[in-house]
């Protein structure tokens, strides 16, 4: 049976370092099964999250050979075994352990973005009626898994740490998905300028390019977050014409 | 005490999943203050993973789908052991449910009028489950998630509850730690609902996640509280095979609801060829009538790939055994063959099933679309757990609720697919108005410093074991043992056998240390979790040794029929005054004529 070498970034704080473990790789393993060999046979406490093992719930998100990926779905025989396989904790976020951050940033921005406000029901009984192509519109988008590599792989997070400005790519698809649910009537264009920083983003589209879920960030979320944005807020014919309306 | 951070609550729910974000949701809505703690982050639990989609009789499909035949459908699924109180009200209830998930951001897969769309799934006599392709479970967590953070919950993420606090026999807190780094944390509440899921980590072969170590089972149980048809463990018959180690991860009943078949390595479509009495006037007599079913036409049957789950992964089973099986020793799931029926079938399939196409691709080289799945049993659901009241979700212990995986009752012997995430709305909801008005009319009780003491010291003691055996052997020999003695296919020997090797792992458990200090450390956390699993594995064994008959998930091949003397009673676990575990049946209450009459009609 073949065996490969798992450089790992181990320990907290200033004292955390790369070890090196040797574990067997046998047909089929994905990365999430050699850390789970290593805790069970030679360091019980190796922390990691997981959950799914099966790409559904984005918790084993780690940087493999520096590429931030799900620990579940990166299969051994996608990877050069005859050199360390190098695991490394996402690092737009502040390290707790091992391969362990601190994501709760992640979650503090969501609840500041303005919740889903539905317009009223179209059927008596409280029910919507709603095209499937309507719905195939922001499936796309539901599909996060919230794993957040986009966050860790996203440079104004990544090497400028604006956290507290930049809401990240993350959070721009949660704020599309809203935007384009055929139900809502919520606007949340003023924060995604404000608060939400999306000026920052500049389009390098590093964050659809990790996406586990394959969801066109850049392309089908931020672009026409920026688009409406500029229409209603620097777009002088459209600033007229709503003031034309509101005028009315 | 004071030493240990507390926080102080109306209502506490353990875990946050679909059950418990509904409770919560429920209790903060009647004005209570409430406190949410889950072992992993929000949105990660199991419901996340949910596939197929969620039950309930909207009549979006079929109109002449109504509750009566949900009801009597998830009743003959159960094998008549349900609370039939449960299996009405949520039979009732669960469009109301489903609906309110769309009010708050849900959306589901539409039929042409723009309606909910509902999906066949086995056991349900008409196409019932809203879905979102196949990844409904990520939909209603991300919806309740988004939804409950804005109304005013605590949430406590990567919080472990190992202890629940008593005051003469109420609950009154709990005790747990941060995962973090390591704190404890005495959680005061008035009411407390657990919701936290299974027991699949206690086999080997499971579609289950680390969290499932039936932590909820073992803390109602150390407080008292009865559990309850603890040896009804669903098999799932479709888990992947190969490679080894993705061996147990689900494949939806959704490929089989969209026309999936099963076949063994002759080619034959051996689902054909048993089909169960409770269920002869409902299948389909060939393969074109199979289809038809699947495809929406009203007056076909289902095919035989579509009956309860306890059924095809016994038939799965046998087909293995006979050496009739695949070679990685499962059997051929396929759903590329309906190109024969369908133009665009591979993107029809990449369309309903996404991430099983993506599943198969990435972990096992396989596409879908074009060639068949190997697929066998799988642990995946605990039918059993804590015994509530149907209509209030309240434990044998007085201010304790239970709601989802970890309560029993709605689904007998059996629960059908897509029961499950209506289950947890339903009930959830229930459990945490029930809560809620119990917090109101009870003061906080007193929570006891030698109790909280004493749960400190218990947790710490890994640590004084350093160099003790590591947890993980003990976890592997249990879920070994389990899968291998009392798992799919059961007999007295084997169960006994069980029974003693429970004692030895017991020994074993009790002697594990760790090293390290007590920040993010999981093989603590595994150490902390070893006596859970173990309280539910020997639940489930003594459970399985009593009933000496096979009726849904529960199967015994020295037992291989149903029992008349077995028919009418639940077996009910409870600590006694000794510490040991007492086993007793515990007869159903008759059920109401009218109920009876509905099960009649729809025979
Ligand atoms: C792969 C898969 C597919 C499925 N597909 C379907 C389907 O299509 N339809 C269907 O109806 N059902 C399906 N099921 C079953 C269904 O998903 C689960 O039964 C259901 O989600 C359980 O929900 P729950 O709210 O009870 O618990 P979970 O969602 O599992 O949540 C449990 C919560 O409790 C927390 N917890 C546990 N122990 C502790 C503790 N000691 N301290 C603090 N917190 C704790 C966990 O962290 C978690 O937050 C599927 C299950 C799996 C595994
Ligand atoms: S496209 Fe924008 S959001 Fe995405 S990585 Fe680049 S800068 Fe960040
Ligand atoms: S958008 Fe993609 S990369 Fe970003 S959190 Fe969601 S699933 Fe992960
Ligand atoms: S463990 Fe769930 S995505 Fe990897």
């Amino acid at each position: 049976m073949a065996q490969a070498t798992f450089r790992i970034w181990k320990g907290q704080g200033d004292s955390a370092g790369f070890k090196d473990f040797v574990t067997d790789a046998t047909v089929g393993m994905v990365v999430l099964d050699a850390v789970h060999q290593i805790q069970a046979e030679s360091d019980p406490t190796l922390a990691c999250r997981w959950n799914c093992k099966a790409g559904k719930c984005g918790s084993c998100s780690a940087e493999i050979n520096g590429n931030p990926r799900l620990m579940c779905m990166t299969r051994l025989d996608q990877l050069d075994l005859t050199v360390p396989v190098i695991i490394e904790p996402m690092k737009s976020f502040p390290h707790v352990r091992d391969l362990v951050t601190d994501v709760s940033w992640n979650f503090r921005v969501k609840k500041a973005i303005k919740p889903f406000k539905p317009r009223k029901p179209d059927a008596p009984d409280g029910t919507w009626r709603i095209q499937q192509q309507d719905v195939e519109r922001v499936q796309e988008f539901r599909k996060c898994i919230e794993c957040f590599l986009c966050q860790d792989v996203c440079h104004v997070l990544r090497d400028h740490h604006k956290h507290p400005e930049f809401a990240g790519p993350r959070h721009f698809v949660y704020t599309a998905a809203l935007e384009m649910h055929p139900l809502d009537t919520e606007n949340r264009l003023g924060q995604m300028k404000d608060a939400g920083g999306i000026g920052y983003c500049n389009i390098t589209k590093c964050c659809t390019k990790v996406c586990p879920e394959h969801i066109t960030i850049t392309d089908n979320a931020i672009i026409p977050l920026k688009e409406r944005v500029t229409d209603e807020y620097y777009d002088p014919i459209t600033r007229f014409f709503k003031i034309f309306k509101t005028n009315q | 005490m004071s030493e240990y951070q507390t926080h102080e609550h109306d209502v506490l729910v353990i875990g946050a999943g679909g059950a418990g974000l509904r409770a919560a949701i429920e209790a903060s809505a009647a004005k209570v203050s409430v406190g949410l703690v889950c072992k992993s982050l929000l949105g990660k639990a199991h419901t996340v993973m949910a596939e197929g989609g969620i039950a309930a009789a909207m009549a979006n499909v079929d109109d002449r789908d109504n509750w009566k035949v949900h009801f009597a459908d998830t009743m003959r699924g159960g094998q008549y052991l349900n609370n039939w109180v449960m299996a009405e009200l949520h039979a009732k209830e669960a469009p109301d449910r489903v609906k309110e998930l769309e009010a708050w951001g849900a959306l589901f897969d539409r039929t042409k009028d723009g309606r909910i769309l509902q999906r066949n799934f086995g056991g349900h006599k008409y196409p019932r489950l809203a879905h979102v392709g196949d990844r409904t479970g990520l939909e209603m967590i991300r919806t309740l998630q988004d939804y409950g953070i804005h109304q005013g919950i605590e949430v406590y993420m990567e919080h472990t509850a190992t202890t629940l606090l008593l005051d003469g026999g109420r609950v009154v807190g709990a005790f747990g730690y941060d995962r973090e780094r390591g704190r404890f944390r005495v959680f005061k509440a008035k009411a407390i609902v657990l919701a936290t899921g299974g027991i699949g980590r206690a086999f080997k072969i499971t579609s289950n996640s680390w969290e499932y170590t039936g932590d909820g089972h073992a803390l109602a149980y150390n407080a008292g509280a009865d559990l309850m048809d603890m040896e009804f463990v669903q098999f799932h018959p479709t888990g992947m095979v190969w490679p080894p180690s993705v061996r147990g991860i689900l494949v939806t009943e959704g490929v089989r609801g969209e026309g999936g078949r099963l076949l063994n390595n002759k080619g034959e479509r051996f689902m054909f060829n048993d089909i169960p009495d409770l269920y002869k006037n409902q299948v389909a007599k060939d393969t074109e009538e199979g289809w038809r079913y699947v495809t929406g036409d009203k007056n076909a049957n289902r095919p035989p790939e579509l009956l309860t789950r306890d059924h095809v992964a016994r038939c799965i089973n046998r087909e293995v055994k006979a050496g009739r099986g695949s070679p990685h020793g499962g059997v051929f799931l396929d759903i590329a063959w309906i190109k024969e029926k369908l133009p665009k079938a591979a993107e029809h399939i990449k369309k309903k099933l996404p991430s099983m196409y993506h599943q198969f691709k990435e972990l096992a080289n396989v596409d879908i679309t074009q060639e068949a799945m190997e697929v066998g049993p799988t642990t995946h659901y605990v039918m059993g757990g804590v015994r509530v009241d149907g209509v209030t979700q309240m434990s044998t212990v007085p201010g304790l609720f239970a709601a989802g995986e970890v309560a029993a009752g709605l689904h007998g012997a059996n629960r059908l697919g897509g029961n499950s995430l209506s289950d947890l709305v339903v009930f959830g909801k229930r459990a945490g108005e029930h809560a809620a008005a119990w917090a109101k009319s009870h003061g906080q009780g007193k929570v006891d410093a030698g109790q909280v003491e004493s749960a400190a010291k218990w947790a710490l003691a890994p640590f004084d074991r350093a160099g003790g055996e590591n947890p993980y052997g003990v976890q592997h020999s249990l879920q070994d043992m389990m899968q291998d003695k009392v798992g799919i296919v059961r007999n007295d020997g084997d169960m006994a056998a069980a029974m003693d090797g429970l004692a030895v792992l017991r020994k074993r458990a009790s002697a594990v240390g760790i090293d390290g200090n007590r920040e993010y450390n999981p093989g603590w956390h595994t150490c902390l979790d070893l006596p859970n699993l173990l309280t539910v594995s020997e639940a489930v064994t003594r459970s399985a040794l009593d009933r000496r008959e096979s009726r849904g998930g529960h199967f015994r091949e020295d037992f291989p029929d149903k029992s008349k003397e077995f028919s009418n009673h639940n077996t009910v676990v409870r600590k006694g005054p000794d510490g040991a575990m007492r086993l007793c049946r515990e007869r159903i209450p008759e059920m109401r004529d009218d109920l009876k009459k509905v099960i009649e009609e729809n025979k």
